[in-house]
Formats: structure tokens, C-alpha cells, sequence
């Protein structure tokens, strides 16, 4: 008889704390993060596809030496650049990366002796066509300084 | 107030818009609530804070097709939601929300609405046994053992308030509690009764009007993880959006019956600014408990509900019956 009514008791109990538990939590504010109009920024270290580094000047850092594109397990990046006259280093004119064979290892940011290459903090990369994930990164850096 | 035809035809309107209204905007509440103790926003795209997601979910119910599906006895199918949403219309005809503001004051009110209550049960009945459906009528089953099995300690509970307040009378029973604070009847130290155990008698009833509404912890009827959706597996379109009103229908019910036997209805606790709005108050905390409890709770088990009703619930609501007969009759 005693265990009946101590049954009930701690029962009731412990519901009332349940209780407690989301009447505290109704107070928290809210941890959503609203997607579409409201995006996390990403950490340091988040790897998106590879980007090239500007100078002062707005141009890339790259003097198309070709060590990412050698240091490229899947053969992803193609460099071009040419040495425009009297000028002392090469000056880039093409880097298209082909991000649909990318695995995101990061050798070329780690060959890369010219502090030209960074990973970007791009995510929102969704299509239906194969072509919209070859970038052509120069093209990229020059959008991005319009 | 006198019976005549336009008061009639106001109070039906009156009523089918405040219930339709109310279980509109409890989905949106519910929706709200349960996002907010999960940490999360809510509908919050339509209108400021969501506040169109009620209608546009009723614009979308409509434009839906209502699908009969082939085998399935078509006119208790086609009964079964109507029979779900009208009971609810039809007990706001008798609930008085303050002195002046009742559709028609009757000597039986409680016992109508009780009736009308348990044809919920019936509705429920009738939609899984017309689906053809295994789920839904497995569903059924349990909603009506619910039924049963909970509403002999409601009305118990209520047999002990009318016992105090001698009269079936809605109106009767709140004037009898409306002197003071302390007349009302969930902890009535003045008052006839003198009854110091009235307080499980609110919780008994309160767990009761959870039970019989089909809320969880007690959703047994719909639980979603074993019987897909329970007795309106089979319904879409308006027939399901008829059921959902219906179930909200029935909270604002259960809260009103609640507030009208336990919590003085309209009566107001200091004698400030007396009112209808101390009656809807009263009437939207029991519904915000509602839904505190709904996004609290785990589903109980068919055996523990009915564990909870018989064992404890039954003999306990029978015991205050008795001790609330001999205070009577003590003072």
C-alpha cells in the first residue's frame, strides 16, 4: 500500500521536473540556423575548392610555375602563363580547375611556394551540369574585384 | 436570454467561428510552442511570425482531393469526420464564457456535453472500422478503450463538483464558486465543501481531458511510430483537417471544462476587473499546459494508460467522491 501511493508520488514527481526541463528550454533562444537567409561563416581550416591569392595590386600572386598542377594527385589544375616582354617573372593567363575530379587533399595549397593558392570557404556549390564545376579561377579573381 | 431565431443563428456562428478559429490557431500555437522548447523558430515564412500558416494550411487542405479509397463503408467514412468536429460546435452552445456571454444556459449542461463528448469516441470508431485499414482499426480499438476507461474517472470527478455545487447548471456552478479565491473548487477552503483533496480531484480531471482528447502523452490513437497516423490514415483533404479540428476543437472544450468546474470560470481571484478576458485567461494557460505537456512527454504504453486509469485514477477520484459526500454532509 505504501509502495502505491509513493509510486504515484515519485511518479508525479518526476513529471513535474520533465516539466521544469522544457519550461527552461522555452526561455533559451533558438539555435536554428535559418539556411537560405542566414549562413554560418565557416571555420579557418574549412576546405572548399581551391582560389587564388591576390597581391596589392588585385593581381594573382601566381607566377604560374606549375608546381600545383605537378603536385596534383587527380590532375585537376591547368596553369598557363606567359612572360609578357622586359617583364622579370611570368604573369599567369589561365587556371581552370576541374572541381568535379577535386578530393580536396590540398597538395597544391601545400606545393605552392608563392603564397598564391588559399581554400576557399564556398559551399553552396550545387548544379546540374558537369561544366558549372570547371572554375576558371582567374576569371573568379577578377569577378571578385569588379 | 431568450431562444428566438437570430439569437440562435448568431450563437451557431458565434460558435462554429471561435472554434474553428481557436483549433486554427492552436495548430499554430502547438507549432510555435514545440519549436520554441526545441530550440527551433517555427512557421515563421508566412505572415509575421507564421501567423498565415493557419489559413493557408486550411486554403491547401481544401483545394485537396478527397480520396474514398476502394472497399471502405462509404458512408460511415464520410460520417465519421463530421461526427468528429459538430459534438465540439455543439458544446459551446452551453459553455458560459461569462454572465451574459452564453448561447443558451441549460439545468443539464454537464450532462450534454458529455454526451456530446463521447460520440467523439464514436466518430473515432466509425473512421477506423470504415477504413479498411488494419492500422486504423487497431487505432480505433485503442481510442475507444481509452475512452471508456477514461471517462469513468471524469465523470466521477465532475459528479464530485456537482455534489458541491448542487446543480447540473454550468452557470450555477461558476456562481457558486465566484465569491473568492477561495471558494473555487480546485482548493475550496470556504465554500460548502471544506474538501482539502479538491486539488488531485483538478489533476485528475485535467489528466482525464488529455486522455479523452487524444493528446499525448496519451496520442495512443494516432501514435505515428507504430499505426502510421492511427484512425485517419485513410482520410486526406478535409475529412483529416476536420479530425485535426475536431481534436483541438475538444482541448478548447476540455479547457473550458476545466477552468468552468475547477478554476471558478470567469470569476476573478482579487475582485479586479471582472470579466469575460479572466475566463479566457484561465481558459489559455490549462491550453498552453496542453501543449507543454504535448512536446514534454514520451508516449505511455496501451498498458500503462490503461494502468493509470483503472489503478490509480478510478479508485482515487471515488475516494474524494466519498469524502466530498461526508464533508457535505459534516458542515
Amino acid at each position: 500500500m505504501v509502495s502505491y501511493f509513493s509510486d504515484i508520488y515519485n511518479g508525479f514527481i518526476s513529471l513535474l521536473i520533465g516539466m521544469g526541463v522544457t519550461f527552461k528550454e522555452f526561455f533559451k533562444p533558438t539555435v536554428t540556423v535559418q539556411y537560405p537567409y542566414e549562413t554560418l561563416t565557416m571555420t579557418a581550416k574549412y576546405r572548399g575548392h581551391v582560389e587564388l591569392i591576390e597581391n596589392d595590386e588585385g593581381k594573382a600572386n601566381c607566377v604560374a610555375c606549375g608546381l600545383c598542377a605537378r603536385a596534383c594527385p587527380s590532375g585537376c589544375i591547368t596553369v598557363a602563363g606567359e612572360k609578357p616582354e622586359g617583364a622579370k617573372k611570368k604573369v599567369l593567363t589561365k587556371y581552370i580547375l576541374d572541381f568535379t575530379k577535386c578530393s580536396l587533399c590540398g597538395s597544391c595549397v601545400e606545393s605552392c611556394n608563392f603564397n598564391a593558392l588559399e581554400f576557399s570557404k564556398e559551399y553552396n556549390l550545387a548544379s546540374t551540369r558537369k561544366e558549372d564545376f570547371i572554375f576558371d579561377l582567374l576569371q573568379r579573381l577578377e569577378e571578385r574585384n569588379k | 436570454m431568450s431562444l428566438t431565431l437570430l439569437n440562435v443563428i448568431i450563437a451557431v456562428v458565434v460558435a462554429i467561428a471561435f472554434a474553428a478559429l481557436n483549433a486554427a490557431y492552436l495548430v499554430w500555437a502547438e507549432r510555435r510552442g514545440a519549436a520554441r522548447i526545441q530550440r527551433r523558430p517555427g512557421p515563421n515564412i508566412n505572415g509575421p511570425f507564421g501567423l498565415l500558416q493557419p489559413p493557408l494550411d486550411g486554403i491547401k487542405l481544401m483545394a485537396k482531393q478527397l480520396i474514398i479509397p476502394g472497399g471502405v463503408d462509404k458512408i460511415l467514412f464520410i460520417v465519421a469526420p463530421v461526427l468528429a468536429m459538430f459534438p465540439a460546435i455543439m458544446s459551446f452552445v452551453t459553455i458560459p464564457f461569462s454572465d451574459t456571454i452564453v448561447a443558451k444556459s441549460m439545468d443539464v449542461g454537464i450532462l450534454m456535453i458529455f454526451a456530446f463528448a463521447s460520440m467523439g469516441g464514436m466518430s473515432l470508431l466509425f473512421a477506423g472500422w470504415s477504413s479498411r485499414n488494419k492500422y486504423a482499426m487497431m487505432s480505433s480499438i485503442r481510442a475507444v478503450s481509452q475512452a471508456v476507461a477514461y471517462e469513468i474517472p471524469m465523470l466521477i470527478t465532475t459528479i464530485t463538483v456537482v455534489m458541491i455545487a448542487g446543480s447540473m447548471n454550468l452557470m450555477e456552478i461558476v456562481h457558486q464558486q465566484s465569491a473568492s479565491i477561495l471558494h473555487w473548487n480546485i482548493f475550496p477552503l470556504l465554500g460548502n465543501s471544506h474538501n482539502l483533496l479538491m486539488p488531485f480531484s483538478f489533476l485528475i480531471f485535467f489528466i482525464c481531458t488529455l486522455a479523452e482528447t487524444n493528446r499525448a502523452p496519451f496520442d495512443l490513437g494516432e501514435a505515428e511510430s507504430e499505426l502510421v497516423a492511427g484512425f485517419h490514415t485513410e482520410y486526406g483533404s478535409m475529412g483529416f483537417g476536420l479530425f485535426f479540428m475536431g481534436e483541438y476543437a475538444n482541448i478548447v472544450i476540455g479547457s473550458c471544462m476545466t477552468t468552468i468546474l475547477f478554476l471558478g470560470g470567469w470569476s476573478c481571484p482579487f475582485g479586479l476587473f471582472p470579466g469575460v478576458w479572466w475566463f479566457l485567461l484561465k481558459l489559455y494557460i490549462l491550453i498552453a499546459t496542453f501543449i507543454w505537456i504535448r512536446w514534454t512527454f514520451p508516449r505511455t504504453t496501451i498498458y500503462g494508460l490503461l494502468n493509470l486509469s483503472w489503478k490509480i485514477l478510478i479508485p482515487l477520484s471515488l475516494l474524494n467522491l466519498l469524502i466530498t459526500a461526508g464533508l457535505i454532509k459534516v458542515f
